[in-house]
């Protein structure tokens, strides 16, 4: 194993995938301490942005984490952020960055054990990948402040 | 209260909660890092956040250092928002401008290296940092609760559930699948460890859910549709047709005496099937309500049209059947709903080598409870198949539970119930009765007492996981019987056992549409299937979705007075938000910025609650406070920013984003 260690961003939906997550924490499981949880109310406020937002500030990957289909908690917000990842695979192949730095899992409250399998697997394949890299292009400088809306997607 | 425009002047607490996170985090080096934090003014190691004097710390420093957002770095926000929030309010600051992370069950408790978890606590409370500085203060909504109440389930759980709420004046609509309500504990002869009679002490209660003038029986009927939210549920019920005016039938029960069937002929399911009825029947005679129903499966007209109908001949004027009845759907409004739907018990054609089904005279528990049972099909003589007392009687218990191949979970009720049946079968047919346990788990108040009893009373107890039950004769003595096949680890011996009549008894399991039902109330399930409470230890009857309460073993196996514990427990929850009257909605709405808004309608269709409608006369997008729930889904898909959830917006996550990637 190399000296590298992935940076991801966990964007984690406080019914599930947060649930989950506390339970792991509660069962005392052990994982790799890539992942830093963020906690929304539901996957559907996931935003493709986030994904460049994060990786712009040095993330390697992030990882969505919801309720599963027919489980969410608002309904169907966890369609809604499979939509956008799915638009959102494109983009990346379109921009050369590899699909396994962006995942989207579903994990139930009780899934403590997934979040543990997740987390562990992604950590392990975005150390096989080594660090992202992008060319930024000659004179754009880097945005101070945090973007508030402004691409399109939906 | 302050907390607006103004120049970030945050407070950082980090809590050791003891050793669970200063065992692995380095606290004091998270706080020194905190220290030189943009806006940060004041940064704090203490022991015990939640306890009153961490939260004491907050207060005195927001007046003392003129604090405007509060950092707390603790366990779960699930837990513990909550108490920081008062505090920070307390203290004399918005609630909503405190931010708190958790560094317990995301960092200590699961990571090992501590260089790696102190360095995550770090990030986790740079971002909520960055984060808390976009805080505003919120006010948040309150809505009415209505005062009444909807109980699924009418077992002894929804019963006493039920009841604890009438009592308190409230109107109960308690909603039963079966023809009677009762559950499983109407199935009963005697109850552990007292013996108590089940019906004796059960009936009343039934009888008392029926006369009392705030509860709306609901019997043969299921839930089909639920809308709204805590203190505003829309529930629409599907009531099946019984083919019997509940309201005329007098329970006198001449109508099954003229049915066109001379004898019962079709499996009687309250017995499971070890007795017999007719199409129109009464489960068994104290049911409640105390009327008929008749059952189309097995009916000739309302199968075939054809029939004499001496049962509405029978019936005479009280003119009670009716063959046209159609099914009914009621609708509901209620403020609090509580889930007491109860568990099935393990098919045990699924452990095979017991033989169930094969084996005439191999039972499972809940067929010899019935058996025991006075008002069951042999009045209460425990006989075999062909009507003799059987001599030799093997009670295996954990038949679907503790087994990884089939259930992993303890059942909790089956050791007392088989030490109860043994007993009964004993006293009933003289027999010699042998239990074969893997542990013998009695915790409960007498329940340790019992299982001495019994010993005292001769019971054979015999150590060890029954391998096989077989009827392939070795000796000559065990010709006709059947065998029961056990390492005895007691004396580290492999014994076979020739018995009469075995008893399997079976665990206890999520009902089998317990998936179906949760989806309905938006409430979670274990992985084993049963309905999630959300907290295992300091919310047990509460649920993950507000108003809706759970009771009883739909939730994990129970014995009765858990039960009835949980269901009043769960009854006094409710009464709790319905007393108060209002409950104060989470302020995480999304708003609309009419400034940016361009009118694009995408966040229209988005939304599950249709709590988005354009105004034409703006033509901006106009978000209904009270409809909306709080996803952020609209927020996510705004393409001009001009969405934004509070507590979530773009400003806050982003930072956050920003923030944990040190």
């Amino acid at each position: 194993m190399s000296a590298y260690e992935p940076k991801i961003v966990g964007i984690f939906c406080n019914w599930c995938a947060y649930t989950a997550a506390d339970l792991a924490g509660i069962s005392r499981m052990k994982y790799a301490p890539n992942v830093r949880i963020i906690r929304v109310m539901c996957s559907g406020r996931f935003d493709p942005q986030m994904v460049f937002w994060a990786f712009k500030h040095g993330a390697d990957g992030v990882l969505i984490a919801g309720c599963h289909p027919g489980d969410c908690h608002y309904q169907e917000g966890n369609y809604k952020a499979l939509r956008r990842y799915k638009l959102l695979q494109k983009l990346l192949d379109q921009l050369g960055i590899e699909r396994e730095r962006v995942r989207l899992e579903w994990i139930s409250a009780s899934e403590g054990e997934k979040v543990k399998q997740v987390i562990d697997e992604m950590t392990e394949t975005l150390r096989r990948l080594g660090p992202l890299k992008i060319q930024e292009a000659p004179g754009e400088e880097a945005a101070a402040a945090p973007a508030a809306g402004g691409g399109h997607h939906g | 209260m302050k907390g607006n425009g103004e120049v970030p002047r945050i407070g950082v607490y980090v809590c050791d909660c003891g050793t669970n996170i200063a065992g692995k985090v380095r606290v004091a080096e998270v706080v020194e890092f905190a220290r030189d934090l943009p806006g940060v003014v004041v940064a704090r190691e203490y022991k015990y956040m939640c306890s009153d004097p961490g939260q004491d710390l907050i207060k005195r420093d927001i007046q003392e250092y003129n604090l405007n957002r509060i950092v707390v770095a603790s366990c779960s926000p699930l837990l513990h928002e909550h108490t920081f929030r008062k505090a920070t309010a307390e203290g004399g600051l918005n609630p909503y401008l405190v931010h708190h992370v958790n560094i317990r069950e995301d960092v200590s408790w699961v990571h090992e290296d501590s260089d790696e978890a102190t360095r995550k606590a770090k990030a986790i409370v740079h971002g909520a940092v960055l984060r808390v500085a976009w805080q505003k203060p919120l006010e948040p909504q309150s809505v009415p609760v209505r005062d009444s109440a909807l109980v699924v389930g009418g077992g002894i759980a929804g019963i006493s559930a039920a009841l604890t709420l009438a009592e308190a004046g409230k109107q109960v609509y308690l909603v039963e699948r079966e023809p009677t309500i009762g559950g499983h504990m109407a199935k009963f002869d005697k109850t552990f460890p007292t013996l108590d009679c089940a019906a004796c002490i059960l009936t009343p209660k039934m009888t008392a859910v029926k006369d009392h003038p705030n509860i709306t029986l609901i019997t043969y009927a299921e839930v089909e549709e639920v809308d709204g939210y805590v203190g505003n549920f829309k529930v629409k019920v599907r009531k099946k047709p019984r083919y019997v005016h509940e309201d005329r039938c007098v329970g006198c029960l001449e109508c099954i005496e003229a049915c066109v069937f001379k004898e019962p002929r079709f499996p009687n399911e309250f017995d499971l099937g070890l007795s017999k009825r007719k199409p129109v029947y009464i489960p068994f005679p104290q049911a409640v309500p105390p009327v008929v129903t008749i059952d189309p499966d097995t009916c000739l007209y309302l199968r075939f049209g054809k029939c004499k109908k001496t049962c509405v001949e029978a019936c005479g004027d009280r003119n009670a059947i009716d063959f046209d009845m159609k099914p009914e759907t009621l609708e509901l409004e209620v403020g609090t709903i509580i889930l007491a739907t109860g568990f099935k018990t393990f098919d045990p054609t699924r452990t095979p080598k017991y033989g169930y089904g094969r084996f005439p005279e191999v039972y499972t528990s809940l067929e010899i409870e019935r058996l025991v049972n006075s008002s069951g099909p042999t009045g209460g003589e425990v006989v075999m198949r062909n009507g003799q007392k059987p001599k030799r009687v093997g009670i295996i218990h954990c038949v679907g539970s503790r087994d990884k191949n089939t259930n992993p979970w303890c059942s909790k009720v089956c050791c007392m119930y088989s030490l109860k049946l043994a007993h009964l079968i004993h006293e009933r047919s003289g027999a010699e009765v042998y239990n074969f346990y893997i542990d013998m788990r009695t915790p409960g108040k007498g329940y340790e007492e019992f299982y001495n009893r019994l010993a005292k009373e001769g019971v054979h107890l015999i150590r060890g996981r029954v391998a096989e039950v077989t009827d392939a004769p070795l000796h000559p003595e065990e010709e006709g019987k059947l065998i029961i096949r056990v390492e005895d680890t007691n004396i580290g011996v492999v014994r076979r056992i020739p018995v009469d009549m075995v008893v399997l008894a079976v665990g206890l399991e999520p009902q089998p549409d317990a998936d179906e039902v949760r989806r309905l109330f938006n409430i979670s399930c274990s992985t084993e299937g049963w309905f999630l409470e959300r907290h295992p230890k300091l919310a047990p009857v509460e649920t993950f979705t507000d108003g809706v309460f759970v009771a009883g073993a739909c939730q994990g196996p129970k014995d009765i007075p858990e039960t009835v514990a949980q269901a009043q427990a769960a009854a006094a929850n409710a009464l709790a938000l319905m007393d108060k009257g209002s409950v104060e909605m989470e302020p995480n709405v999304a708003r609309v910025n009419e400034e940016l808004c361009s009118g694009c309608h995408i966040c229209i269709g988005l939304c599950p609650y249709g709590a988005i409608s354009f105004n034409e006369e703006k033509k901006v997008a106009e978000v209904n406070e009270v409809l909306c729930k709080g996803c952020g889904t609209c927020t996510a898909a705004c393409p001009s920013g001009a969405l934004s959830q509070n507590l979530f917006s773009d400003h806050e996550v982003f930072s956050e984003i920003m923030g944990v990637l040190l």
